[in-house]
């Protein structure tokens, strides 16, 4: 076990699968100096400026040029600072990256991993602050990823290179530099979620940031006598519905968290999935659908908080759930 | 091929104190700016204070000075301004109120953008200034369209379209400057070189010679010019914008300076040698106008007052920063869209 930044055990994991594998090459804008929040450090210094590929500032051919060295037997992992920049490579992640292996009858096949941050970055308003992650799970052929913690990141990210398929892969622009235990073993695989709290009363999914505010939220729920289990997905396609509904079958009813916009979040797509198989209360919580003011005052209302989270659990179970109520 | 200089009625020291009296202005609001954004943003190995007045990634334009003032010192308040993300010099160049800016910094209802946008989105169409922007070269577009407008709408208006050196790799780039060129629109782009790409030295990842060649490459007549000497950025940009608006179609300017900074201001640039910025500091364009000024026989006390008037300028925005209440949560809902508000979720 090593205590490791969410930062630097994505940076393991990277250099990892980067001595495994010469075929695995990084490049994107500032990486060879680390990163801008450190996510590459020391890899230019280990691998050389061939494999770890500082970029102009020109994100379609960044992507575009990955997805040609994955048809031509390279692993690229890409870097996009941001998941609101690689929306100037939409058309390579959509069309090209997304689309090669079915278009062209399973020629080609597209090994890349595309790093792509979602959520609020404090004080950097709209065009800074998206989440994005239910538009990349709407495209046929991308594998998307959400990691919460360290362990994760340095687990699912090492899998997503070994993948095969395109993955989006989208880490918490304000979780870099969150540290926990990373065991050298890898503690995820692709397409399982995990239960991060047990629980009986009601089952909270969630994933990224909001993993978080979730489990401070079922900490105080459980403070009130309720007992809430705490579901990180970890992959948002393919999702996990084996866990999902096991879960959502035992406690009785679903609630779906996450930061994104609550309109066409990835939090219906499930909340629907669960309730058309079981037939149990679901809901959602999502963010307003509004752009992220840079004002903190406005900042907070797109932020859905750990308190909004915990009333709105209330709410919930005392409305539409079936076993407890909360005051 | 050199500016005509001598059609200025002006004598250079007229001609000079006020562009001195904006770069002071700039140049005293990025101080005041940096200093309130200590700890604004997490990133460069830095932490973020939850205390700092100004939040987030801060993009100072220290030691640019002279681009922004030479450059819209040669606009009229009706013509047009698209920036970058380090776009406080060009806004204040402009005209913008500058306590309705600072309160923006700091997230009061009272900012040009109500508190909504910040820094990086700093902007005020009062006086034209279309928007600074946090997505690089997204403002060449913008600007090419706001062109085309003014020429299908018979507006005498002209617009300087600001974008860094780091800008010109992307695809944008180019489809503005060929856009520009087929419907022969009436733009100046000014390239504002300061090197460096975030981290990057952008030479490293800039095939040719740079934006002036490429601009030339399609048919768009480019210049270059010193960055740090006001008074020749002012000059060619005196020039360029007399052909553009004599109908000449869109022209590129290529000013060379240097980001004094780092990226941001929580950047302290440690993957740059330290002695590239000492001798970038001795062409620092306030201290180069001063030895001008000095030398055309102004007096050092008129210096000296536009400095102390300006840093009163700026105190007394920052004052009025400090007081004025934060932007209301309501507003988080207001100017989302007409159809559909109040649909929220
Ligand atoms: C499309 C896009 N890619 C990447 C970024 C991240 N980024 C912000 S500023 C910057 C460097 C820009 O360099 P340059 O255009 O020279 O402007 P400067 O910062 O030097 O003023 C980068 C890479 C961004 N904002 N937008
Ligand atoms: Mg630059």
């Amino acid at each position: 076990m090593a205590l490791m930044s969410y930062a630097q055990a994505a940076c393991s994991a990277l250099a990892g699968a980067m001595r495994a594998d010469a075929g695995v090459v990084a490049l994107g804008e500032d990486v060879g100096n680390g990163g801008v929040f450190g996510q590459y450090r020391g890899l230019r210094e280990e691998f050389g400026a061939s494999r770890v590929i500082d970029t102009p500032i020109s994100e379609a051919t960044i992507m575009g040029a990955a997805v040609g060295m994955a048809l031509t037997g390279l692993r690229p992992v890409v870097e996009m600072r941001v998941v609101d920049f690689a929306l100037c490579a939409i058309d390579e992640i959509v069309n090209q990256a997304a689309k090669n292996r079915y278009m062209f009858g399973g020629q080609g096949r597209v090994p890349l991993v595309a790093r792509l941050p979602i959520g609020i970055w404090s004080g950097s308003a709209a065009q800074h602050s998206q989440s994005l992650e239910a538009w990349f799970a709407h495209i046929p052929g991308l594998v998307v990823v959400t990691p919460a913690t360290p362990a994760d990141n340095y687990a699912l990210l090492a899998a997503a290179i070994e993948c095969g398929d395109p993955v989006i892969y989208m880490e918490h622009k304000e979780l870099w530099g969150l540290e926990g235990e990373v065991p050298p073993e890898p503690t995820a695989v692709l397409g399982k979620a995990r239960i991060a709290r047990g629980g009986t009363d009601l089952t909270l999914l969630s994933w990224s940031g909001m993993l978080h505010t979730a489990l401070a939220a079922a900490e105080q729920a459980a403070l009130q006598g309720v007992s809430v289990e705490v579901i990180d997905l970890r992959t948002i396609w393919p999702w996990d519905r084996e866990t999902v509904l096991e879960s959502a079958s035992r406690t009785g009813c679903l609630l779906v968290a996450h930061e994104a916009v609550q309109a066409a979040g990835f939090g219906a797509e499930i909340a629907a999935t669960v309730a058309e198989a079981l037939g149990i209360p679901v809901k959602r919580v999502g963010a307003a659908r509004i752009p992220v003011g840079y004002a903190r005052t406005l900042e907070n209302v797109a932020r859905i908080s750990t308190q909004q989270l915990l009333q709105e659990l209330k709410e919930f179970l005392n409305n539409r759930g079936r076993k407890r109520s909360m005051r | 091929m050199a500016p005509d200089t001598s059609e200025a009625n002006d004598s250079p020291a007229e001609r000079l104190l006020p562009l001195y009296r904006t770069m002071a202005r700039i140049r005293a609001f990025e101080n005041a700016a940096e200093e309130a954004s200590r700890g604004s943003v997490a990133a460069f190995g830095a932490s973020s204070d939850a205390a700092s007045m100004i939040r987030g990634p801060l993009h100072l334009s220290t030691g640019q000075e002279a681009v922004a003032a030479g450059i819209c010192a040669n606009l009229t308040r009706d013509d047009y301004l698209t920036s970058t993300h380090r776009g406080h010099g060009h806004t204040l160049a402009k005209g913008a109120n500058i306590t309705a800016m600072m309160c923006e910094l700091f997230g009061r209802g009272a900012g040009t953008n109500k508190g909504k946008g910040g820094s990086m989105h700093i902007a005020d169409f009062a006086v034209g200034m279309l928007g600074a922007n946090g997505v690089v070269a997204a403002g060449i577009p913008i600007a090419v369209g706001a062109a085309h407008s003014a020429k299908i709408r018979g507006s005498k208006a002209i617009v300087a379209c600001f974008f860094g050196d780091g800008a010109i790799n992307r695809g944008p780039f180019l489809e503005g400057l060929n856009w520009a060129k087929i419907f022969e629109l009436p733009v100046l782009f000014v390239c504002e070189d300061n090197r460096y790409s975030a981290t990057t030295a952008t030479d490293a990842m800039t095939a040719g010679d740079g934006a002036a060649a490429r601009a030339r490459g399609i048919g768009i007549p480019a210049e270059s010019v010193d960055g740090n000497d006001v008074l020749a950025v002012d000059a060619m940009a005196r020039e360029l914008v007399a052909r553009i608006r004599a109908g000449a179609g869109p022209q590129l300017l290529h000013a060379l300076t240097y980001r004094v900074k780092g990226h941001v201001s929580v950047d302290a640039a440690a993957y740059r040698d330290p002695r590239e910025l000492e001798s970038a500091l001795e062409g620092d364009p306030l201290k180069l106008a001063g030895l001008r000024l000095a030398a055309l026989g102004v007096a050092a006390a008129t210096v000296a007052k536009i400095d102390t008037e300006v840093r009163n300028e700026i105190d007394a925005a920052l004052a009025a920063a400090h007081s004025a209440p934060a932007t209301e949560p309501d507003e988080a809902y207001a100017d989302v869209q007409d159809l559909g508000a109040g649909q929220w979720r």
